[in-house]
């Protein structure tokens, strides 16, 4: 069976399919955030170390994670635009970068909220939280350098070059508490496994899978409305439904 | 346990639901915000067509 990928990265297929899809994510997005956080909350057991403080990871690890993911992602899709002059998917990219940015934030508030008990300081200029401030201000920087081009073709094309050579950022991220001696602990999640606790496990992990599904919800709403504004002038968004009233 | 200790969190309330707090905001803002771009696209789209130059 062949399939015609290329249909459905036509612009005017995907705003259909975006916006079926949507419901779906956010539904299933909240029941997991409750899942997660009932199983972190009511579930875990208080840690021997860090007493109930160490419960911030539930919401700090899948951040960051989707954090650095986000960016490979929106890389990914600015890179395709580039190469593939396909505009959906530098319409892609440019939607992802807010919720990645929002997500590094969330990443470095709830670090700071978290080394203050910890470790006595809320931000200390080591490796892990410094290339995390510089994955948000790749972010930021991309946001205003697209929004800075009147021309949106030449906006994608010179914030996907941005977004490319930044993406060599993130393994710095992932591997600086290795490469260097941080103050920031260890990976929690090593591609070897992990010494947590299980539950511990599955709610990070189901707190991780609905962060994404609200990050997939949320990008899918804002790229519709990219969609729209840069295909205004095409004959199938006059005759959209919601634009005749 | 009850309630009041739930939230005391052995102390670390502050941090915790500092953490847990400010996450939900960003959500809830970049929701919002996402609804409110919507809006106002749509609004072009109708004031464009309007004007007569939506081809």
């Amino acid at each position: 069976m062949a399939i015609n990928w290329f249909k459905y990265s036509a612009p005017s297929t995907f705003y259909g399919l975006a916006g079926k899809a949507i419901p779906w994510f956010s539904i299933s997005s909240a029941i997991l955030f409750a899942v997660g956080l009932y199983i972190g909350f009511f579930v875990a057991p208080t840690d021997a170390q860090q007493s109930e403080a160490y419960r911030i990871i539930f919401i700090h690890v899948p951040a960051s994670i989707l954090s650095m993911f986000i960016y490979l992602v929106m890389a990914g899709y600015a890179a395709l635009g580039l190469i593939f002059n396909t505009r959906l998917s530098s319409m892609m990219a440019s939607a992802l970068a807010p919720t990645g940015a929002l997500f590094a934030l969330i990443s470095l508030w709830t670090g700071a909220l978290w080394g203050k008990p910890m470790w006595g300081a809320w931000w200390v200029w080591d490796a892990r939280l410094t290339s995390e401030l510089i994955l948000l201000f790749l972010y930021l920087g991309y946001i205003a350098l697209h929004a800075s081009i009147d021309d949106p073709r030449r906006a994608d094309r010179a914030s996907a070059v941005l977004a490319i050579i930044g993406s060599v950022n993130v393994p710095i991220i992932y591997f600086s508490v290795k490469w260097w001696n941080t103050l920031h602990q260890g990976a929690t999640i090593k591609f070897t496994g992990t010494s947590m606790h299980v539950a511990m496990q599955q709610a990070m992990f189901t707190v991780l899978v609905a962060c994404w599904l609200y990050a997939v919800a949320v990008s899918l709403a804002r790229v519709r409305s990219i969609i729209l504004e840069r295909e205004r002038n095409t004959q199938w968004v006059s005759e959209l439904p919601e634009a005749k009233l | 346990m009850n309630w009041g200790e739930f939230f005391y969190m052995k102390g670390y309330a502050f941090y915790v639901w500092g953490s847990y707090g400010a996450a939900l905001l960003i959500f809830l803002i970049e929701v919002m915000l996402v609804r409110h771009r919507r809006k106002i696209t749509l609004q072009n789209l109708r004031m464009m067509r309007d004007a007569g130059d939506g081809d």
